[in-house]
């Protein structure tokens, strides 16, 4: 499948958005101000624009406490994540969810969560809505590789199977939880196998490649929108801060510093730069140039963000049910 | 399996509840049938989801023969995956369902604890109310016929605990309809927590549709002498206790608590303001149980009228064993009831 000019920039520029919206959180955390745990994708936003491109706006995603590149990707408006992230009144959940909790329905984010495992069954919830309502919507579900080993891994997975939901599970398997490798914790059965289990077909791809996992995608998107049923990716990647926080763990000695340096060296965005100049199909004035508007817009949003009110105490038991 | 289909609770049933002698009196568990039936029928949006729901059992018969009618795509078996499927019926709440999850027995929430807690009683809150669950979860509380420790839970407490969810434990037919009713119209996280031995009540229920709310307790019988407050079967046992006390000359005003979260403190509080005296009944346990948050609201709002300690009956502080024998011990009724308010007076 041929990628045209204009799509192979719009993938570029949702990569730079995410890098240099994380990048800018990296910057600005140590000022306090953002009084929320920040779990970092950088080094994994291939996984991110890779699917969501493919996705419609009213299709759902259900990501995790690791959502910043997943609901920037699926069109979520910056400055109502950078206010979330700075707990005022113009965050996308009111000040309440915090970095963990991005929420944003118009653009078919009914939520993120931080118990691992958890995004799994909300989004085959999703997937069931649209098949029991009969609209073409899709649900994918981002999770990391902690949560195949979760329960709600499987048995989403077979109940998926069972009806066969239009939904795709998106593993970003970045081989650690927290800091626990996963060696220590799975018997080396790849994720993507464990599909066959449930008569999934489960794909391995390498989630540093941005078109790689866009071509994964748009299978699994085509299978799951003509009613043909769910499919599983696991797509390697890895991320290049410590699992929580701006800094790096490895000096902490929670991984190889030889390993993060192999991974650095696959940037995906990187790789996916040097094949638009390579090829001719962009200058570098003109990635440059859309490197400088996503700079832009970003620091528009934590302007607008560091502008916005805290909520009102008042408001404190608003939406309990 | 004998106890699907047996009456444990032997004694003569009681005069159907708040009869009125006009209207047409049904079962609990029919009215529980009507209440979903009619929801099916009136919100496209309600489906019904559960274990074993489309089977000729049909949950004790609240739910025989609705696939039948309504179809299954609407009244849909599940596999045996109580936390994954609770995500799925929350994920198609958050996209414009209604469904109503249900489990044959309230032991089996505590492996959905993860998506109930976390997820579904949260969700609203922490999207800051730009993602609502409007999900309705139903569970049956079993006793008798040797059901031991993991057959027969009451855990209404547990759950009361959380804020974001409804908890709702109703003991009538008339209630047992409206408030499922009302929790699927609500639009709220809600646990509807039923008791095996009411199946066969029967009691008025009006036919057409309609909603008795979360939050709202009901006298059931007036007295000034003092207060007996319940839940769930206990409600019965409180009933049985006042006709006993008013041979002796005691006028009870029994309570039905019916919903534990929301928990309608200012009929409580009046009540006992009245009364000066009461006797709280729960179907659960004494420490941490809804007994002693009742207690708490009165100690905090009645404690200048009290004329004695509040007395509670709950179940002894051990897991249901099943023996007949240390089942009787296990579940206290109508005369440690009448015992704690005689020593009241």
């Amino acid at each position: 499948m041929d990628i045209d000019r204009k799509r192979l920039l719009e993938i570029y520029r949702v990569l730079q958005r995410i890098r240099c919206f994380e990048e800018r959180i990296v910057n600005l955390y140590p000022d306090q101000e953002m009084r929320t745990p920040v779990h970092l994708c950088l080094g994994q936003e291939g996984v991110a624009a890779g699917v969501c491109l493919h996705l419609r706006r009213e299709d759902y995603i259900f990501s995790t406490h690791r959502s910043h590149g997943h609901c920037i990707a699926k069109g979520m408006p910056l400055e109502s994540i950078a206010a979330e992230l700075y707990g005022r009144v113009d965050g996308c959940a009111r000040g309440r969810g915090g970095s963990m909790h991005l929420v944003d329905p118009r653009h078919g984010i009914p939520g993120s969560t931080a118990i691992v495992g958890g995004s799994i069954p909300l989004a085959v919830g999703a997937a069931l809505s649209a098949h029991l309502q009969g609209n073409s919507r899709i649900a994918v579900a981002f999770f990391g590789d902690g949560a195949s080993e979760e329960g709600s891994f499987h048995e989403s997975l077979n109940f998926a199977a069972l009806r066969r939901l239009p939904v795709i599970f998106v593993c970003e398997n970045n081989f650690y939880a927290t800091n626990s490798p996963l060696s220590a914790r799975q018997p080396g059965v790849g994720i993507a196998e464990k599909g066959a289990a449930y008569g999934i077909p489960g794909q391995l791809v390498d989630g540093n490649d941005t078109l790689t996992v866009y071509h994964a995608a748009a299978r699994a998107v085509a299978r799951a929108r003509s009613g043909q049923g769910p499919t599983l990716l696991e797509c390697r990647t890895y991320r290049w801060k410590g699992h929580v926080g701006p800094q790096c763990d490895v000096e902490q000695g929670c991984r190889p510093r030889l390993e993060l340096e192999e991974w650095k060296s696959r940037c995906p965005i990187a790789a996916l730069r040097a094949k638009l100049c390579t090829d001719g199909t962009a200058t570098d004035a003109e990635l440059a140039m859309i490197e400088h508007e996503v700079a832009t817009e970003v620091t528009t949003a934590f302007d607008f963000a560091r502008q916005s009110a805290f909520p009102n105490p008042g408001s404190l038991l608003d939406n309990v049910e | 399996m004998p106890w699907t289909t047996v009456q444990a609770d032997k004694r003569p049933p009681a005069e159907p509840f708040g009869s009125n002698g006009g209207e047409r009196e049904i079962s609990y568990r029919s009215a529980i049938r009507e209440a979903l039936d009619q929801a099916l029928e009136l919100d496209p949006r309600v489906f019904l989801i559960g274990e074993g729901i489309d089977d000729p059992g049909g949950v004790f018969g609240t739910t025989a023969g609705l696939a039948a009618t309504h179809g299954s795509k609407r009244v849909m078996d599940m596999p045996l995956a109580e936390n994954g499927l609770t995500g799925v019926a929350a994920g198609a709440a958050m996209t414009g369902m209604r469904p109503v999850l249900i489990h044959m027995r309230v032991d089996f929430l505590p492996m959905a604890m993860d998506q109930i807690i976390n997820h579904v009683a949260k969700w609203s809150y922490m999207t800051g109310g730009r993602t609502r669950v409007p999900l309705t979860m139903r569970a049956i509380i079993g006793r008798g016929w040797g059901s031991a420790a993991q057959h027969s839970q009451s855990l209404h407490s547990l759950f009361a605990h959380i804020p974001g969810l409804r908890v709702v434990m109703p003991a009538t037919p008339h209630d047992a309809k409206g408030m499922l009713l009302g929790c699927i119209a609500s639009g709220v996280p809600s646990l509807v927590i039923e008791h095996r031995w009411l199946y066969d009540r029967l009691g008025p229920v009006p036919e057409e549709p309609y909603t008795v709310p979360a939050g709202t307790g009901a006298i059931l019988r007036k007295g000034d002498h003092v207060t007996l407050a319940g839940v769930s079967h206990m409600v019965v046992e409180l009933l049985q206790a006042a006709e006993e006390l008013a041979e002796h000359g005691i006028n009870a005003e029994v309570l039905d608590l019916r919903s534990v979260r929301p928990l309608d403190e200012a009929l409580l509080i009046t009540s006992v303001r009245k009364t000066g005296r009461l006797v709280v009944a729960d179907t659960g346990w004494r420490h941490c149980g809804i007994s002693a948050e009742v207690a708490a609201v009165v100690a905090e709002h009645a404690w200048d009228r009290l004329k004695a300690p509040v007395r509670r009956i709950c179940l002894a502080d051990c897991p249901t064993p099943a023996s007949p024998v240390l089942e009787q011990a296990y579940y206290p009724g109508v005369a440690e009831i009448v015992a704690a308010a005689g020593s009241l007076l």
